[in-house]
């Protein structure tokens, strides 16, 4: 049974794949099915869509905005399963990636939970706080619906560990390109370039790189070794931006997409 | 010996099924040097041998076992003994932790000291002890406290420290340790972060209570001392867990002595306003570890309440999750009017005015000693002094100072 993370981004064709990353039931809940199928239209591969939750100890403060609004609104998993299981209706060809944090999880219950994602059609998930040490559980759930797990790389991350990761990781490696939190602004993109390269010598997977990634320029910078780019807190900030109805988010975020596309295709 | 407990926690930072290494990747570097350096000076002599010495010199160690004459005899229960880690240097039993953390950072040649604090004693404990050792020192607190507690926060400033205001989530504790997470993440080369209380990702759970277990230690030589042999039971307040975890740990494997942590009750668990994670909330994972957690239907962290900042917390110390399940220890809860109730009783019966904190023990500690015969000895942890809640107290009682 092969998964549809995992074909995606193999038949690629050399192309760079571009990863939107976007909170659910941000910046209100029936504006996320659009926009996700507004990303699509404009050229991302794969959509990572962010679990809101109280306490996003990993990121910076454009996403921590991001998902207090989504809550407020009445976002929590549930709901956020629910708009993948809706996209799923018109999608079945765009791969989606669950990121967020374990406490809503294990309050679902981490049996529940995969199974209710897997029905709903996602099919990979990245908790930011469970690491190969402690994700033994979830993992035997998640694989027994085949799903994947996505596991972080950071510039910190030991040989040692970054083997221990590699050995347990599914569909793709994601490599953290700065010391900090999502959004925060200085790419050292010759260093990525760098660790990148070292890492792919290390594991057959795909390997994306996110944090730090905000426009063609970056996307281009850190493509050179990488297979995949991952933009969150910059595409957060244009919804933001935009005026409060749904066709002025989904004109920005078209304006703001596909430029990185074609930069991405021209490489 | 009872291996059971005295081993704990395992190799990966483990108490059964809670604590453990939730962190996220870019952390694990530092998390993993800091343990290897912890594990290393924790059996080196000359490391100890400071510690002691500061304890003593610095700290005012050991902190004496006060014998509460006026408050047994009103009890007419049990005897009431109070370990008076409100005498020590800057209030509280938080500088215990402190001292021992720095001259870890130090032995580490870490530059830079940050920390979160809810009341603002950890903050004033780590600024004192960064003031002594030189260190630049940031410590974050919520909007919300920094309100509650304006004479702490100018302490900090006194002691040469950064207080940042945390504007994020509930803007209190558990929003404050996120962002100290967060510069930790960006910083990670030249900062150690003094974590308050048995929180935190493996090995801080471990260590913070290896540190504050001086308590402890103390209470056994001087139970033994004045009573004759160990009490038969101890109570301690409980936020995350640390100076209940300090008193606690050195008497695990002694089954007769019954051991009773108290939860913030808030205005009562009925109402949803309160701090109890143990008896109120349910497992999960927050700030690196699993353990009890107080959050929503959804999983959402939820905003706490108590009288006390040091009590409102959401999370609370692994090790307290696994001694409640396993049945070593007890935790039961005390209200704020409870609380308070025992704040003024303990000032006008014997001359010493608890923290609002310390005050939930106390008044868990009159209820055990009615309740047991005056044959039995047990000690209560003031863990600090109430000067810093001088104007809550005021401000509840619509006095103005
Ligand atoms: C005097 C005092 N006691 C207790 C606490 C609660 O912390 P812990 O449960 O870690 O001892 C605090 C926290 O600020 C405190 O200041």
């Amino acid at each position: 049974m092969n998964q549809l993370l995992t074909e995606t981004l193999s038949n690629l064709n050399h192309k760079k794949a571009l990863i939107p990353f976007i909170t659910a039931g941000y910046p209100d809940p029936k504006m996320t099915l659009p926009i996700m199928h507004c990303l699509v239209e404009n050229g991302a591969d794969v959509i990572e869509l962010g679990m809101p939750f109280s306490d996003p100890m990993a990121d910076g403060p454009v996403i921590q905005k991001a998902s207090e609004q989504a809550i407020k609104q009445g976002t929590g998993l549930k709901q956020t399963l629910q708009m993948v299981y809706e996209f799923r209706q018109t999608n079945q060809t765009t791969p989606i990636v669950l990121m967020g944090y374990l406490n809503p999880i294990e309050s679902m219950g981490y049996e529940v939970f995969v199974e209710q994602a897997a029905r709903a059609g996602v099919n990979a998930v990245l908790l930011v706080d469970s690491p190969p040490e402690e994700s033994a559980d979830i993992q035997t759930h998640l694989k027994a619906h085949n799903m994947q797990q996505i596991y972080l790389v950071a510039p910190t991350t030991s040989a040692q560990r970054k083997q221990l990761i590699c050995d347990v990781a599914a569909g793709f490696i994601y490599y953290v390109a700065l010391k900090g939190v999502t959004g925060a602004a200085d790419l050292n993109t010759d260093a990525v370039n760098h660790a990148v390269k070292a890492l792919k010598a290390t594991t057959q997977l795909p390997v994306a790189v996110g944090f730090g990634v905000k426009d063609a320029d970056s996307a281009v910078a850190v493509a050179r070794e990488a297979d995949a780019v991952v933009i969150g807190s910059a595409l957060i900030k244009i919804i933001d931006a935009a005026a409060d109805n749904v066709e002025s988010v989904l004109q920005q975020v078209g304006e703001f997409m596909r430029p990185i596309r074609a930069a991405l295709d021209s490489l | 010996m009872n291996q059971e407990f005295n081993n704990l926690p395992d190799e990966t930072g483990h108490f059964g099924r809670y604590g453990g290494n939730f962190a996220s990747e870019t952390l694990f570097h530092c998390l993993e040097a800091l343990n290897a350096a912890y594990k290393k000076l924790k059996t080196d002599a000359d490391f100890q041998q400071q510690f002691k010495q500061d304890l003593a010199d610095f700290v005012g160690r050991p902190s004496p076992l006060y014998y509460a004459e006026r408050l047994t005899k009103q009890q007419q229960g049990a005897h009431i003994w109070l370990k008076r880690e409100d005498l020590n240097h800057t209030g509280a039993h938080k500088i215990n932790n402190t001292v021992g953390q720095i001259l870890l950072a130090k032995a580490m040649g870490k530059k830079r000291i940050i920390a979160e604090t809810g009341a603002g004693q950890h903050g004033v404990a780590t600024a004192t002890v960064a003031a002594r050792m030189g260190l630049e020192c940031i410590v974050y607190m919520g909007a919300v406290d920094i309100e509650r507690q304006a004479i702490n926060v100018f302490r900090m400033k006194l002691l040469g420290a950064e207080v940042r205001s945390v504007d994020s989530g509930s803007k209190t504790l558990k929003d404050a340790l996120n962002e100290a997470m967060r510069d930790w993440v960006a910083h990670v080369d030249d900062t150690f972060y003094i974590i308050g209380t048995v929180a935190g990702p493996a090995p801080y759970p471990e260590m913070v209570r290896d540190f504050n277990a001086v308590i402890g230690r103390e209470v056994r030589q001087q139970s033994m001392d004045k009573i004759g042999r160990l009490p038969d039971a101890l109570v301690a307040c409980v936020g995350g867990g640390s100076n209940a975890m300090g008193l606690f740990y050195p008497f695990i494997q002694d089954k007769e002595v019954a051991m009773y942590g108290v939860e913030a009750g808030g205005q009562g668990l009925e109402t949803g306003r309160h701090a109890a994670s143990i008896n109120a909330g349910k497992v999960g994972v927050l700030h690196g570890n699993r353990t009890y957690v107080m959050s929503d239907e959804a999983g959402q962290v939820i905003e706490t309440h108590s009288i006390s900042a040091g009590l409102d917390y959401p999370g609370v110390g692994p090790e307290h999750a696994y001694l409640n399940d396993s049945g070593r220890a007890k935790y039961v809860t005390i209200n704020d009017d409870e609380a308070l109730a025992a704040f003024h009783t303990l000032t006008k019966t014997e001359g010493i005015m608890p923290a609002l904190e310390s005050a939930h023990a106390i008044a868990y500690g009159m209820k055990l000693a009615k309740s047991l015969s005056p044959e039995q000895h047990i000690v209560v942890n003031l863990s600090g002094r109430g000067d810093k809640d001088v104007h809550t107290v005021a401000d509840i009682e619509g006095v103005s100072v």
